[in-house]
């Protein structure tokens, strides 16, 4: 939506609204701190400072915020079709799973190699393990909210509360995998799979110590924007999404849309699972399920199924998440304290979506006065 | 449990799945008569899950905080944790009715927006009652005639299991045989016809929300309080999640919701009774089948074309 002088109403209320929600849910979380015994000013001073008061700090944030935007993106582009898919945890944690099984088999030729083989990794390089690593976590994911899709589409399965039950079969898949057929027997605490070779592990950008998760996070909002806003696939979707009817009459293809861009959206998640696998954790296992994926229908919905602005959400939210840390060692606060937070900045957010069109503010004068009165309101008055 | 099953071999493994059926039900029973009872006035609460894990949490801290500082009798206060539970079930159920009736508000965004809430409120608020041990709900022993301590441990009933049991079939009476059932499936189907009636679809909606979430809330008390017993953050699997799966297993039939929380329950208890007698492999997927069989269920049963018989007509449209 670029600037322009007509619409600079529009442009301000799809800003002013959101903002003003966060606002209000900072003075209610801040009410909740105050009852805690903690001053909430100092708190959000703390948050501000971990999370953006410097650029180490500010590298933490956008480390977090990485897999949020891949997440965010599965609520994102569905919803764009009129679709509610809340599946992104599962297709994350499948993407994981097919970018581990991807990089065990390219690097050692087995999921489960013996002493001899890790000896001798078959030694590929780094560029086409990745690339293989992210394509099959893209493919699995993407194979997983497809299938929500098209079960959607061809059996009229509710698409929220199937892809929510996938989340639990996708986790209890990767328990399975890791204590069972994928097992390192070296892992016994904690039951994982084998650990990626040292050299296949996602690098940092540069100097910093943000990996290239970053990169991929942002590169997908980015093609997600175009592909919405600007190619006739996105908007033959919008068409569907506002009105699957007339969508049909006018002879779209109702049913492939939803599996393609279920599919996109999936393989966005999935490839938030390749990162967490072969940026931070280097093997699979229970870490895996991180609550990114849930974060990331949060980021959706503040955007307001933006992929631009999911971007800045995803940072926020990153800073918040990275802050969460500080809360529990500085101020003895529990660790459900960020997702307390969460929660009650998505309450706030969804009673915004009710206030749009209800400020006289940001209304074009044109609809509230009749045409005519073109001389200043003062003397339209006094006449 | 699993000692005693061990002593009696394979029997213990039905002995185990039945006990099982009748413990773990009675979350399931709870949250699916409060879905259903939701459902059937045309609105979706996902949000029950949060209302579970508050319930729990509050139910748990206030018998705890009774018998310890409040000085109230053991045997008294895990009731009134009960009752606490289901009003803090009820405040979020308010939140999530009046939120969802707004104009443009979708009631799934906001049930996930009530998910991430409670269990926030409830982990935030509960972790002081983490360590504690909190008195428990006493249970029906109606295994004394067993001499075999299996049967006897398998036939420890909680009160609120035959609670729940009761309520079934007079939410079913209710639909069918009272004017304010009728209200409620009017309003539910039909909103149109409702309106005609001079229903007041808001209040009758708001009435059924936070009646529901009474409901979940009382089904949080019956996890912290009775079986596992225990409060810890991971102590919901989700049983408020599928709730909404098994109340259209149950087709929005109070009685069917009694037969599918047995089910779902006996379902849980599947994997433990077989470790019990040393089987321990593919525990995860076993635990992941009441997820699997609910998916089955719904992709065999719906259909594009129409929508599922005995689904409420307005479920699932958007405020005007």
């Amino acid at each position: 939506m670029a600037l322009s002088r007509s619409n600079w109403r529009s442009v301000a209320e799809a800003i002013a609204i959101p903002v003003g929600a966060i606002l209000a849910a900072m003075v209610l979380f801040g009410c909740f701190c105050f009852l805690y015994g903690k001053s909430p000013l100092a708190i959000y001073g703390a948050i501000y400072k971990t999370a953006f008061g410097s650029w180490r700090a500010f590298q933490g944030t956008l480390l977090r915020a990485a897999p949020l935007m891949l997440t965010a993106l599965c609520t994102a582009l569905p919803a764009r079709l009129g679709l509610m898919i809340i599946g992104n945890e599962g297709a994350m944690v499948m993407g994981g799973l097919g970018a581990i099984v991807s990089g065990l088999l390219l690097s050692y030729g087995s999921v489960l190699p013996t002493a001899a083989q890790v000896q001798q990794p078959l030694g590929l390089p780094p560029l086409v393990v990745h690339i293989a690593m992210g394509l099959a976590a893209m493919l699995v994911g993407g194979l997983w909210i497809g299938a929500v899709g098209a079960l959607r589409h061809y059996r009229g399965v509710n698409e929220t509360i199937s892809s929510l039950l996938m989340n639990y079969i996708a986790i209890a898949f990767l328990n399975h995998l890791v204590e069972g057929p994928m097992r390192d027997p070296s892992s016994l605490n904690k039951p994982s799979s084998f650990p990626l070779p040292e050299m296949y592990k996602l690098g940092n950008i540069f100097t910093t110590r943000i990996h290239y998760g970053l990169i991929y996070g942002l590169v997908a909002c980015a093609i997600a924007y175009v592909l919405i806003q600007h190619t006739t696939f996105g908007f033959a979707s919008r068409i569907a999404g506002g009105n699957v009817k007339a969508a049909r009459v006018a002879g779209l293809p109702v049913g492939k849309l939803a599996v393609t861009i279920c599919f996109l959206a999936g393989s966005c998640a999935g490839l938030a699972g390749m990162v967490e696998v072969a940026a931070v954790q280097g093997q699979a296992n229970s870490s895996l399920i991180t609550g990114y994926g849930y974060s990331g229908i949060l980021v959706a919905f503040v955007a307001r199924y933006n992929p631009l602005a999911a971007i800045l959400v995803a940072t926020l939210l990153g800073g918040i998440i990275n802050s969460g840390g500080i809360l529990q060692r500085t101020f003895n606060m529990p660790d459900a304290t960020v997702l307390l937070f969460q929660g009650i900045v998505f309450l706030m957010v969804l009673f915004s979506e009710s206030l749009y069109g209800r400020f006289k503010v940001f209304k074009e004068p044109a609809e509230l006065t009749p045409p005519p009165p073109v001389t200043p309101a003062g003397s339209a008055a006094a006449t | 449990m699993a000692v005693a099953a061990a002593a009696l071999g394979w029997w213990g493994v039905p002995l185990g799945i039945f006990a099982g059926m009748l413990r773990a039900s009675v979350p399931f029973l709870f949250v699916s008569l409060g879905e259903c009872l939701t459902e059937k006035s045309g609105k979706i609460n996902l949000g029950l899950e949060g209302a579970l894990l508050t319930g729990a949490m509050s139910a748990y801290a206030v018998s705890y905080l009774g018998a310890e500082k409040w000085g109230l009798a053991p045997e008294f206060s895990p009731w009134l944790g009960v009752l606490v539970a289901g009003l803090a079930g009820m405040f979020l159920g308010f939140i999530h009715a009046w939120l969802s009736q707004q104009p443009k508000v979708n009631d799934v965004a906001v049930g996930i927006a009530m998910i991430i809430f409670g269990s926030g409120l409830a982990f935030f608020l509960g972790k002081p009652f983490i360590q504690p041990k909190a008195p428990q709900l006493p249970t029906i022993d109606l295994g004394a005639w067993s001499s075999l301590p299996a049967v006897q441990s398998a036939l420890k009933i909680s009160p609120l299991f035959l609670l729940g049991v009761a309520i079934a079939p007079l939410m079913q009476w209710f639909f069918t045989n009272t004017r304010w059932g009728l209200m409620v499936r009017a309003v539910g189907d039909s909103p149109d016809a409702a309106r005609a009636l001079g229903v007041s679809i808001p209040k009758v909606r708001m009435l059924c929300i936070i009646a529901g979430s009474f409901l979940a809330g009382i089904g949080g008390a019956c996890l912290s309080l009775y079986y596992p017993g225990i409060w810890s953050e991971s102590i919901s699997s989700g049983q408020g999640l599928m709730a909404v799966a098994l109340v259209i297993f149950a087709r929005w039939n109070p009685i069917q919701c009694l037969w599918a929380s047995l089910f779902f329950g006996g379902a849980q208890a599947v994997v433990p009774a077989l470790q019990a007698v040393g089987i321990d492999q593919g525990r995860y997927l076993f635990n992941a089948a009441p997820y699997i069989l609910t998916l089955l269920v719904m992709i065999v049963t719906c259909s594009p074309k129409r929508t599922l018989s005995g689904a409420p007509g307005a479920l699932g449209t958007i405020n005007s």
